[in-house]
């Protein structure tokens, strides 16, 4: 579904990407993981279109991608769920939810969203920011899921979440997998990794270092946390 | 007592002119990043256009108060896709080099044609006259334009707060990458905010023509003091600058009426509270600290 072809990115001087190459297949869950500064972030910023200074070439669907616009890459089916939970103060709950346009087949009616998320309900009408931590991944991620998102970029969806919400934020993966839903996941917290991700990428120092499946994390669990420096 | 409510009107008055402004000011800046320093300049057309409507054409105040604010906006519209978008990448000089240049062109242009000297533009019969509350009597014109204003500003508000186009610029203005990323098309909201912020301040000059002397650098006067509201509400806050503006209408009114044996303090009033405020709270009453992109 995603494919990313020797994709290089720098912020000024410094080069983040280099080279980079790797693929997603449609219904996978696939995590990328590194340490802080390996790139991470950047790559899923160059998926979505954010990062201005990128050579290579990345493709959805076998559609080249590469010089689209991020809105129009959205439009697409990409559902984007940043790092700072991307929460809107200037909207409320319910504005935050109905912002993007519905963009693939499966779109999550609001009520649907309200009937998974009681918390949501309760505060529909508050501003986005007054909502706690948890509550505001919850809503990131109930955004792209109202949109209809066919791959879902997550920055990081656990990081800072109690474990039950930890929980909950691997119950709705896992449910969005098994709709036919992509998604491409940072994360530090390899245990919730191998919970819900088919592979896993290593990034180190702007590179693909090491592609691995469940069962290599598991048995190298200590190793990789070891030099994740966690 | 009389004095009192008499002085607090005329505030409220001449704090819907620069609630009108700042108001564009604040919705220019929220979508664009661009300060709009030739925003008086724009104000002072409105107020030339009506001027030259009705002297060269016959064109009553009524109608002129369509046609200028539609017909600025669409030469901010233009202006905005032909100059002022490039701004969004320079270093911000740029923004005050190319802003307070128009300022000066379009002061010149007019200078060319008319001269310096003040105008004068009748108040449209409708509203010549006065209104009595009670207390004492307000001009009718007077009661016209605050009453004018407070609906336009409840106007805009209510499309922000309560329609959907209001909630993609307030997204945009809040978050404008993010707000990309959700699939909607940035850009495009762009021309028509500048085109509208414009309006606004071609249907306040509209609005001053009959009240105060039209003159090219009628704006250039005003638009100082509108840059202290702007200030003082919180830079790209709609709300803001609307609260801010009534409030220096006020203060600025009030300062005249009693303390006018102070000159100093009742000049400054304005700039001395921009200096508390600013010192109180950098970001303005009711400005947000920027948020990352």
């Amino acid at each position: 579904m995603l494919r990313i072809e020797n994709l290089s990115a720098s912020y000024g001087e410094a080069r983040v990407l280099r080279d980079v190459s790797l693929q997603v297949a449609a219904g996978e869950v696939v995590t990328l993981v590194g340490r802080n500064g390996a790139g991470k972030s950047t790559l899923l910023r160059c998926v979505m279109g954010l990062h201005a200074g990128q050579r290579g070439t990345v493709e959805l669907d076998g559609r080249d991608i590469t010089r689209l616009p991020a809105h129009k890459r959205a439009r697409l089916g990409l559902g984007w769920v940043p790092d700072d939970r991307g929460s809107y103060a200037t909207l409320t709950v319910t504005e935050n939810l109905i912002l993007p346009p519905t963009v693939g087949p499966d779109p999550w009616s609001l009520e649907r969203v309200y009937e998974a998320f009681p918390a949501l309900h309760t505060r529909r009408d508050s501003a986005a920011t007054m909502l706690s931590g948890g509550e505001q991944q919850m809503l990131a991620l109930a955004r792209v899921l109202r949109m209809g998102a066919r791959l879902l970029l997550c920055d990081e969806p656990t990081e800072g979440l109690s474990p039950l919400l930890v929980q909950q934020v691997g119950d709705l993966l896992r449910e969005a997998k098994r709709h036919g839903v992509t998604v491409l996941l940072v994360e530090q917290n390899l245990h919730f990794a191998t919970g819900v991700a088919d592979r896993h990428y290593l990034l180190a120092e702007g590179r693909v270092a090491e592609a691995m499946d469940n069962s290599e994390v598991r048995s190298r669990e200590r190793e990789l946390l070891a030099y994740l420096g966690i | 007592m009389s004095g009192f409510a008499q002085n607090t009107f005329n505030g409220l008055v001449s704090g819907a002119f620069y609630a009108l402004l700042a108001l564009g000011l604040a919705v220019i800046f929220g979508m664009l990043r661009v300060v709009n320093f030739a925003h008086g300049a724009f104000y002072m057309l409105g107020a030339f256009g009506a001027y030259v409507l009705l002297t060269e054409a016959g064109v009553p105040f009524w109608a002129a108060l369509v046609i200028m604010p539609v017909g600025l906006g669409l030469l901010g519209m233009a202006l905005e896709r032909a100059v002022i978008h490039r701004l969004t990448t320079l270093d911000p000089l740029y923004n005050f080099l190319l802003t307070f240049g128009l300022t000066l062109i379009l002061q010149d242009l007019v200078k060319l044609r008319y001269g310096v000297q003040s105008s004068p533009y009748a108040t449209p019969s409708l509203l010549s006259g006065s209104v009595n509350f009670g207390l004492f009597d307000f001009p009718t014109y007077r009661v016209f334009i605050l009453g004018f204003a407070v609906l336009l500003c409840v106007a805009v508000w209510w499309v922000l707060t309560r329609t959907r186009i209001g909630m993609v610029v307030r997204a945009a203005t809040e978050r404008p990458d993010l707000t990309r990323a959700f699939g909607i098309d940035v850009g495009r909201w762009v021309t028509p905010v500048f085109g509208f912020g414009i309006g606004l301040a071609g249907l306040a000059g509209v609005l001053a023509a009959p009240m105060r002397a039209v003159n090219p650098l009628m704006g250039a006067d005003l638009i100082i003091v509108v840059f202290a509201v702007v200030v003082i509400g919180g830079l790209g806050s709609i709300f803001g600058s609307v609260a801010a503006g009534f409030g220096i209408g006020l203060v600025q009114a009030w300062g005249e009426a009693y303390l006018s044996n102070f000159p100093i303090v009742s000049q400054t009033i304005v700039f001395v509270v921009m200096a508390v405020v600013l010192l109180w709270r950098p970001a303005g009453l009711f400005g947000r600290e920027e948020a990352p992109a």
